[in-house]
């Protein structure tokens, strides 16, 4: 039920964003994410945006586990 | 897909399984790691994880979906508001086969009372608006990563003048069922993989006491495999040093330490913290959410006195059990036989979520 996943965004206006996400266009509320622009990646649960994706801490993680000993 | 393929890479999974292999060796003892969320639960089974761990290392599934959770009487109240005249209720999909007492809303669907499955409670909202002579009633379940979608919704139907929506509200936090089990002491947990999406709202800072009051280390947890597996080495490594129990975000580009203020901001306008019960567990206390005073004419349990007898569950189903980790679906004679994802007899089984549904799909992967 938790489930959520990342969406970009196509455009923004107001508290409502347009979102992609492997080809499928939604109508999202982002009210509870500020500053929100087109290319943000976005959790999108139930229709509503609960945060933005930080791409920094993403490739972070990633690069920690390809550093990993086989 | 971007941000959810990379971290679906089989060679970084192995190589993350020898590193954990590795570690649990050296700890030499072994370890139950309980995850409470049903959206690990499945992806646990999906990526067959529990196949990659040595055996000293069990994963157990604590109270973290939302649909076994709520209790039948909840259930039963629904079905109570479905038929009175003129409603409509708004659900989840997951919610429309669970049984309550007597009867399911799928049943109810089915004998002419109107069951609308809705992917998001604004949905529900629209709902309200096309038909203003029906009244929409959204079934609010679901931990904290959905209460802000609920909320936003409420907000909503006050900014568009919308007067026939209501939410009966059976939200819940997921922090003091984690407390109860540990308290209880039913179960041994040396290790918890927290939600990722609820710690997206209330961040990673609320389980500080989990550590700090029951020596037990805490990882907030994504839900590709490369995120579980990475947070299981993460608390092995902290037990492995003999290092002092902490929270630890493996989840760090969707969860901040503070969480989303501006959702935490919106759940305690409209919400409260209330007694609520567990399906299988009984009341804990402060683990619901109910609506505000301010927001009452938005109440589906002030608008609609229902009177809802009190019955008893199927004696042999262990859900309860389940659901605090103590019993696993292997231990139920109903599971597989009386009890299957067609049929099913108890909650876990009937969301697709619930681990006996995972359970029941993947195998226990041993």
């Amino acid at each position: 039920m938790c489930l959520a996943v990342p969406m970009k965004v196509v455009s923004v206006k107001g508290n409502t964003a347009v979102a992609e996400f492997g080809g499928l266009k939604k109508e999202v509320n982002v009210e509870l994410v500020a500053g929100v622009k087109k290319g943000d990646y976005l959790i999108i649960h139930a229709g509503c945006a609960i945060e933005k994706l930080d791409r920094d801490y993403a490739e972070e993680t990633l690069s920690l586990l390809g550093g990993l000993k086989k | 897909m971007k941000y959810l393929s990379e971290y679906r890479n089989s060679a970084a999974m192995k190589r993350l399984a020898g590193a954990i292999r590795r570690e649990a060796e050296g700890l030499g003892r072994s370890v139950n790691i309980m995850e409470v969320c049903g959206t690990h639960t499945m992806a646990i089974g999906r990526y067959g994880i529990r196949k990659m761990l040595p055996g000293s290392i069990k994963l157990l599934s604590g109270p973290g979906c939302p649909v076994c959770v709520t209790p039948g009487g909840y259930l039963d109240r629904a079905i109570e508001f479905s038929r009175l005249p003129g409603t409509v209720i708004a659900t989840f999909g997951d919610m429309v086969r669970v049984p309550g007492s007597y009867s399911s809303l799928e049943k109810e669907h089915a004998a002419g009372n109107n069951i609308r499955v809705v992917y998001s409670p604004l949905e529900s909202l629209d709902l309200a608006e096309r038909f203003p002579d029906k009244k929409i009633i959204f079934l609010g379940v679901g931990f904290e990563t959905t209460s802000p979608a609920a909320a936003i919704s409420l907000k909503e139907a006050g900014k568009r003048g919308i007067k026939n929506f209501y939410i009966f509200s059976g939200h819940k936090r997921i922090l003091p069922a984690m407390e109860l089990l540990l308290k209880s002491e039913e179960v041994k947990i040396d290790a918890f993989i927290c939600p990722g999406h609820v710690s997206a709202v209330i961040g990673s800072r609320p389980y500080e006491f989990i550590p700090e009051k029951h020596n037990v280390s805490c990882v907030v947890s994504g839900f590709e495999p490369l995120d579980i597996l990475q947070s299981i080495l993460m608390v092995i490594r902290i037990m492995a040093k003999g290092e002092k129990p902490r929270v630890e975000n493996q989840y760090r580009r969707v969860v901040r330490e503070k969480g989303n203020r501006r959702a935490l901001a919106l759940l305690s306008e409209v919400f409260e913290e209330a007694d609520t019960e567990w399906r299988g567990i009984g009341t804990i206390e402060k683990s619901g959410l109910v609506l505000k005073k301010t927001y009452g004419d938005y109440d589906a349990l002030k608008e609609f006195p229902v009177k809802v007898k009190k019955t008893g569950e199927d004696k042999r189903c262990i859900c309860g059990d389940i659901l605090r980790g103590i019993k696993n679906p292997a231990d139920c004679i109903l599971f597989g036989r009386e009890c299957n994802p067609e049929n099913p007899a108890g909650p876990c089984m009937v969301s697709s979520e619930g681990t006996c549904a995972a359970f029941y799909r993947y195998g226990n992967g041993r």
